[in-house]
């Protein structure tokens, strides 16, 4: 009995060695793989010639927070690259004109039930100054993102889903891009580096088109919309969700504001 | 008989030693989860497909810790070849390679949690399991004094022994806090158990041992570290409330939380210690 335990052990041992880490952690090729077409069926596309349009701002009211420096000090490379003017956490980021940038602004229902092609263009997220750039993407379930590394130093990158796979894999200076998808919609997937612990984004994993982050004007446009009734949500890493109905008939656009309100 | 007592002392002082680098290795664990950098090296065995990785950011205190782990190793297992060769108590020698198969387990359960990407249930066993090889090394050190105590026999050991549980407990609950599988309370109603179960366990050996050292020591030590461990554990928790919004893991709340880890282990060892000498 013992010797079956012994071989049990040892089995299990030699696994776990087999497992995972016998990967170079500079995965020199990117893990490419074809964009899911949906499953089942022809996939479908927005129409943003005959389709409806919901566009809108978010808006900030209440004093603009003051957001902590990023202590880079730790290591050199990323200190240097804030050399003067000291790196700012991106978890508020109220523009000039009042809004609100990296909300997330999606279709949460009201869609007809259908296949949405995948995108074939990656969407990229970049390690540069020691910052995830950009500090927030959207993608279509099963998309490609390109993750690279701009920076003179090491990061792990490491996604935190919570319905898809979790994976946490290295990038040293210099490595070819990886390819990575997430194939459930999620909304929302912090990412962080554990080399550096100030780091974070977030991917928003969508199963349509049907979604924008909000830029450096606070506004967003969702286009192709079918004719129908929708529940849009804007999500906030700080100041959460909120949701709200909107109409659009063919060809119509409508006007779609968000109010955030500060502490 | 000179030369064979000589021996002894060098082997508990040996043992001593395991046990305090045992303690730096907690110690060193627990920098890594302070510091989010438990996943800073994604591989294993290897670190960054090296022996030895780029040393920057998390994987300083990630790299640290794996070099402090295997260091552990070595010396345990020095000590369990030592406690074959100078023990006569079988017990004591079979302790020393318990306390191998513990580190090396230890070892292969951090690599899994590597692998796995850190599961919840796989990072609590990996601190409480290191837990235990901490109390595993205060009990050799007890055990391979030169001088034993006399002891008052089975009925003084249940109490410190239920008080080790008690933290031992403490430890799972607070691990489980520190990887978010569960709120506060339970770590906290465990706290008030415990003090009291310390308190059962110590204060007797006060008033009733006052002069025997070997008994009043580990006593003062276990009272003094759990009520120690009370103040680190609220210090600890406000840091974090109060460096919540901040970008990374700050300084104070890093320093107050390991602290509290550390605390905890001597206060384990010391129960452990108080249950073998009595």
């Amino acid at each position: 009995m013992k010797k079956i335990w012994i071989g049990v052990g040892l089995a299990a041992s030699l696994s776990m060695f087999g497992c995972g880490g016998d990967k170079p952690p500079e995965t020199a090729k990117p893990e490419a793989s074809a964009p899911a077409a949906g499953a089942g069926g022809a996939a479908a596309m927005p129409d943003e010639a005959n389709g409806g349009t919901v566009t809108g701002k978010v808006t900030f009211a209440g004093a603009k927070p003051k957001m902590a420096v990023m202590d880079m000090s730790a290591n050199p490379a990323c200190d240097r690259a804030h050399k003067g003017a000291p790196a700012h956490s991106e978890e508020v980021v109220v523009n000039d004109n009042g809004t609100l940038k990296y909300a997330f602004v999606w279709v949460k229902s009201g869609l007809p039930d259908k296949n949405w092609a995948v995108p074939t263009t990656p969407v990229t997220l970049d390690q540069n100054g020691c910052m995830y750039k950009p500090h927030m993407i959207g993608i279509v379930a099963g998309q490609n993102i390109e993750v690279k590394n701009s920076d003179p130093t090491n990061h792990n990158i490491h996604p935190q889903p919570t319905v898809n796979q979790e994976w946490n894999e290295s990038q040293a200076p210099g490595a070819e891009s990886k390819m990575k998808t997430f194939a459930r919609q999620e909304v929302m997937i912090p990412v962080k580096c554990n080399v550096h612990p100030w780091m974070r984004s977030y991917i928003g994993v969508v199963s349509h088109p049907f979604f924008a982050v909000t830029g450096d004007d606070g506004t967003f446009t969702i286009k192709g919309l079918p004719p129908g009734t929708y529940t849009i949500e804007l999500w906030h890493e700080k100041y959460g969700k909120q949701e709200q109905q909107v109409t659009v008939g063919a060809k119509e656009s409508k006007t779609l504001d968000f109010a955030v309100k500060g502490a | 008989m000179h030369l064979y007592h000589m021996g002894k002392v060098w082997l508990h002082r040996y043992s001593v030693l395991v046990a305090c680098c045992t303690l730096i290795l907690v110690i060193a664990g627990g920098l890594v989860t302070s510091n989010d950098a438990a996943l800073s090296v994604p591989d294993w065995p290897l670190a960054w497909g090296r022996l030895i990785p780029p040393l920057e950011g998390g994987i300083v205190y990630e790299f640290g810790h794996r070099v402090a782990a295997a260091s552990v190793a070595i010396l345990t297992f020095i000590l369990a070849c030592w406690l074959q060769a100078a023990e006569p108590r079988a017990w004591v020698r079979r302790l020393g390679w318990t306390a191998v198969v513990v580190v090396l387990a230890q070892a292969l359960l951090g690599g899994v949690v590597v692998l796995w990407v850190a599961p919840k249930p796989l990072s609590i066993a990996h601190a409480c399991l290191g837990q235990i090889d901490f109390g595993l090394m205060a009990l050799v050190a007890q055990a391979s004094r030169p001088a034993q105590p006399s002891g008052t026999g089975q009925s003084r050991r249940r109490a410190p022994l239920i008080a080790a549980g008690a933290l031992f407990v403490q430890t799972i609950l607070g691990a489980a806090v520190r990887h978010n599988a569960t709120g506060l309370l339970p770590h906290v109603l465990g706290a008030g158990i415990a003090i009291i179960l310390v308190m059962w366990a110590g204060l007797p050996i006060l008033m009733t041992e006052p002069e025997d050292s070997s008994q009043r020591r580990p006593a003062v030590a276990l009272l003094s570290l759990t009520f120690s461990q009370v103040v680190l554990g609220m210090g600890a928790y406000l840091s974090r409330i109060m460096t919540a919004d901040a970008p990374q893991p700050m300084p104070v709340m890093v320093w107050l939380t390991v602290a509290h880890v550390a605390v905890g282990s001597l206060a384990l060892g010391a129960a452990v210690q108080m249950g073998a000498a009595a």
